[in-house]
């Protein structure tokens, strides 16, 4: 049976909810951009006007500046995205219980029944565009096709405010001459490496031998061309408004850049910290600590340590980081931004096996005190209690990872 | 750029026996207490005059028609 799958995204996400919220900036370029004076100053959303300014997600705000010195730049309200990700949500579930999140403002919607084919999909499509724009005053770009690749296609096919119907009859004319970037899986790296065999379109990609795409990309190739070809038969996974999580973890662009271990110290206990709570908060444990590190000059790379146990104590965590930052960087560089996560998880209801090298009731006093922090943080705000060592430095003492922290949902299941 | 088309009021409500939420009376920024009449429909909606999306109560006050707006958990109105 022919599927029937909508792909909704939210047009300029983050940008259209502040202009939703602020009619005096409506109809003025406007960017959503980190907090300058703490250095995250970059572009996470723009609305239609400042798009045509070449303003790009991504770029530094002073470059945005440039192109477009009247850009308002609103400071991101993430509790605000957060709740129009679970109203967006709400709608969704009067249509499909098959809904998979990809990000805050994207979603997959499995809406075939029995007699939902893609004429009807495309009704659907639009009575869910409708009903977005009238309660929620945002608009949403829909993608309807028989596979998920092709739906995602079609969401960014035509914006703001549209209906994209991508089928097997006219995919090859409507899907095939996009550039090959567009399609999923092919990033900025796989795209250059495609152009530079002459692959430029999905068309081409399609068309090309699947041999050839076996030898250079291996096992991506050939997904590469099943995608194309609009083979993808991956289902839109159920997932909750909470995403299954495979890991937990944070990171940060300091306030100042880190010259040696003892500001990294710092800014890794409270990374370590948040994670910890995050890891207790989720109930789990976790056995693998993975610290990503990126410097003055942008360079980033990640390492990680596999635990000799299970653990969820901040203490932990940190060491572990701490452990492998010293086997792995030198301090030529500064470093800009860290980030601590923690991967392998497992139930914390898991009976720990017994070690003999741990002191297990040292452990049990070491969590319940943890637990104790996590309490008065909750009760009384994340500053009442902190570690003496982040005091130390007045300029990294501000970071609050765990608040901070927004969960972008990785749905995509293939 | 300060947004001053949104009004934020005060509400007399009274949760009725089948859950639902019934707004009585709107207190406007200067005090002035206006009775509801009667709700004429509840939906959800946004409202691009104020900025803000919620659910929306179409009452009558007086002879008057107006947008009520529940927003999580603060009420607003439209400034005509």
């Amino acid at each position: 049976m022919q599927r029937t799958i909508l792909h909704i995204d939210i047009n300029g996400c983050y940008a259209s909810i502040e202009c939703l919220h602020n009619p005096i900036i409506r109809n003025k370029p406007v960017a959503v951009g980190g907090d300058v004076k703490a250095r995250h100053g970059i572009i996470l959303a723009k609305n239609e006007y400042a798009k045509k300014f070449g303003i790009k997600t991504g770029e530094a705000l002073w470059q945005a500046k440039q192109k477009c010195p009247q850009l308002v730049i609103v400071p991101p309200n993430y509790d605000l995205y957060l709740r129009f990700s679970r109203l967006t949500r709400q709608i969704y579930e009067k249509y499909t219980d098959r809904i998979e999140p990809f990000g805050l403002d994207e979603a997959w919607l499995d809406v075939s029944g029995s007699q939902c084919d893609l004429a009807d999909g495309e009704k659907l499509a639009d009575e869910i565009r409708r009903r977005i724009k009238f309660e929620l005053g945002i608009t949403v770009s829909v993608g309807v096709s028989y596979n998920k690749v092709f739906a995602k296609l079609g969401s960014d096919y035509k914006k703001p405010d549209a209906v994209t119907v991508f089928s097997q009859d006219n995919f090859r004319q409507k899907v095939w001459p996009l550039p090959v970037e567009q399609l999923l899986y092919v990033g900025r790296a796989t795209g250059r490496k495609l152009t530079a065999y002459g692959v430029y379109t999905i068309g081409q990609l399609a068309q090309t031998d699947l041999q050839i795409l076996k030898n250079r990309f291996g096992k991506w190739g050939v997904m590469l061309y099943r995608f194309a070809n609009g083979q993808d038969h991956s289902a839109v996974a159920c997932v909750g408004n909470e995403a299954v999580i495979k890991s937990i973890g944070n990171s940060t662009t300091t306030p100042r850049d880190l010259y040696n271990e003892q500001d990294a110290k710092i800014v890794f206990y409270m990374l370590a910290e948040s994670v910890a709570e995050r890891l207790r908060e989720a109930g789990f444990r976790a056995r693998t600590v993975q610290i990503g590190l990126r410097d003055r000059e942008l360079h980033s790379f990640e390492r990680q340590l596999k635990l000799n146990s299970s653990t969820c104590l901040a203490a932990e965590l940190h060491k572990a980081a701490m452990h492998l930052l010293q086997a792995n960087y030198n301090w030529s560089i500064p470093l800009r931004s860290i980030g601590l996560r923690a991967c392998d998880l497992i139930p914390a209801t898991e009976p720990k096996p017994f070690n003999l090298f741990i002191d297990g009731p040292q452990n049990d006093k070491q969590e319940s005190l943890e637990k104790t922090v996590d309490e008065i943080r909750r009760r009384f705000g994340h500053y009442a209690i902190c570690r003496a060592v982040t005091k130390s430095d007045k300029t990294l003492k501000n970071i609050n990872p765990k608040d901070e922290h927004v969960i972008h949902p990785v749905g995509l299941s293939l | 750029m300060s947004n001053t088309n949104k009004v934020y009021v005060a509400v007399k409500a009274c949760f009725e026996t089948d859950g639902q939420l019934k707004p009585y009376a709107v207190i406007w920024e200067d005090g002035h207490e206006f009775l509801i009449d009667r709700v004429l429909s509840v939906c959800r909606a946004a409202s691009l005059k104020a900025g803000g999306a919620g659910v929306r109560y179409t009452v009558r006050i007086g002879s008057r028609e107006t947008y009520l707006f529940l927003e999580e958990n603060r009420w607003f109105v439209e400034r005509k």
